[in-house]
């Protein structure tokens, strides 16, 4: 069925020939963030899996009735309403992880991904084609996270999800931990890194000289 | 598709978003206040275990009905107050209600609180063999965007400084917020709270502090209002409307058995 190899390839696509960091480099700012820690990165990733994934659904859904004139301002309505309810649910199934993110969980409503896919896809695409563009986004979103916090935390702080697996030189092992991967301005090298490496994988996404 | 830029459907459609949109928000606001509140009571707990500097290896529960004594202070005498159960004790809602708190005017109002409960809450921790090791007192003030909050452990001298810990502000993330910076905190330990004539001394000061200082804490780079606000918060919280008269009296022992 044609249908269903489109949905597959709406939902795959931004994972890694699309993906909203790498190539459209949307969502720095908060990739920057919360990636000190592997742990926040998923939790944010979940978050904004589920906030671009419900705001590209409900948003398709009443695409015919949002006037153009005001469709941002409704767009941004629909989507703060979900980060408030993810926040919500945090605080109360995750306290510590919330009270870590802090900021950042309310700071999902200004992340250029959902926006851009809301405006670019869910206003032009049909529910289901437009909720499964936003899960693959935030997948998308989600693996470049995971990746940096997994580098930053395994060698800034010697530990993965919190187990230890370089003993630290300060706890008495034999790893000297690297300062500079806890500090926000690292993981600009790393998704630099990752970049390089995905454009000298698949040469299509350099951009053309001008 | 012109038919949907009319003035009116304009309007019905914002209108529509957003009564749905509240609908959803008050929902899961309401629907899950219970469950934020408990984990805002576990991690108050957390944080009085953090600063009762206990090495135990018993659950937060068994430490809480064992090592920690929850009293009521009656802070313009200094003594604890009896006939009022501390569980229940709600000293944000007291200090709300004309009946049971003071209003601080002008010069008294240090640390921009406006009202003080009469009763303060206290936890008094002992080792296994029952001995006071520390006394947590609660105390808040004023930021820059909040209200902070945040419980100071002192030890039985009732002058120096066990721990502090702030479990509650809306302070800017990253400048201000920085309050809970495990490294802030850790120049708190060993400080002195009063000098010589038993006036409060804790000064929060920037720049260059001699390793032996007793009383001078470094303030927090990029955030000097909340630096003040914890400066006035320590200034009025130990001196004569605060725990003044309380840590006086414990000093001199007088409450040691009470």
């Amino acid at each position: 069925m044609a249908k269903s190899n489109e949905i597959k390839a709406i939902l795959t696509s931004p994972i890694i020939g699309n993906n909203p960091i790498t190539l459209q480099i949307l969502g720095i700012c908060s990739a920057l963030a919360v990636t000190s820690k592997l742990e926040n990165a998923v939790v944010m990733t979940a978050a904004v899996i589920f906030v671009t994934a419900f705001s590209n659904f409900f948003i398709s859904t009443i695409r015919n009735y949002i006037p153009n004139s005001v469709r941002i301002i409704v767009q941004m309505a629909i989507i703060a309403s979900l980060v408030i309810v993810v926040d919500q649910f945090l605080k109360a199934y995750a306290f510590s992880v919330s009270k870590q993110l802090s900021v950042y969980v309310g700071l999902i409503i200004t992340n250029c991904i959902v926006m851009g896919r809301a405006e670019a896809f869910a206003m032009k695409n049909k529910p289901i084609a437009s909720f499964m563009d936003g899960i693959g986004n935030g997948l998308g979103y989600g693996l470049i996270l995971v990746l940096v916090g997994g580098f930053r935390e395994l060698f800034g702080s010697g530990s993965l999800y919190g187990f230890v697996i370089l003993p630290l030189t300060s706890n008495g092992g034999w790893y000297q931990s690297n300062g500079l991967l806890l500090l926000a301005p690292s993981a600009f090298f790393i998704v630099g890194g990752i970049i390089w490496a995905f454009r000298t994988i698949k040469p299509d996404q350099v951009e053309p000289k001008e | 598709m012109s038919n949907k830029e009319t003035f009116g459907k304009t309007i019905g459609v914002v209108l529509a978003v957003c009564l749905v949109c509240s609908v959803i928000v008050a929902g899961s606001a309401v629907g899950l206040r219970d469950m934020q509140l408990a984990n805002k009571a576990k991690d108050k707990q957390n944080n009085i275990l953090a600063v009762a500097g206990l090495q135990t290896d018993k659950t937060n529960k068994e430490i809480f009905s064992s090592n920690i004594e929850t009293r009521l202070v009656d802070l313009s005498s200094g003594n604890f107050a009896e006939g009022v159960d501390p569980e229940d004790y709600d000293q944000r809602k007291a200090a709300k209600d004309p009946q049971r708190s003071i209003k601080l005017n002008g010069k008294e109002n240090i640390a921009s609180i406006g009202r003080r409960a009469n009763l303060a809450t206290v936890y008094l921790v002992s080792n296994d063999q029952g001995k006071l090791q520390r006394v947590i007192l609660p105390v808040h003030g004023a930021g820059l965007w909040s209200t902070m909050y945040a419980f100071v452990a002192v030890k039985t001298d009732g002058n120096t400084i066990a721990g502090i810990t702030y479990y509650e502000q809306g302070e800017t993330p990253g400048l201000g917020g920085e309050v809970e910076n495990p490294r802030w905190v850790k120049l708190w330990p060993g400080k002195e709270l009063f000098d010589a004539q038993g006036n409060p001394a804790i000064q929060v000061v920037k720049g260059d502090i001699a390793p032996d200082s007793k009383h001078k804490i470094d303030a927090l780079s990029g955030a000097t209002i909340t630096s003040g606000g914890v400066q006035n918060t320590f200034t009025f919280w130990f001196g004569e409307q605060g725990f003044g008269p309380f840590l006086n009296k414990f000093r001199q022992g007088a409450l040691t058995n009470g």
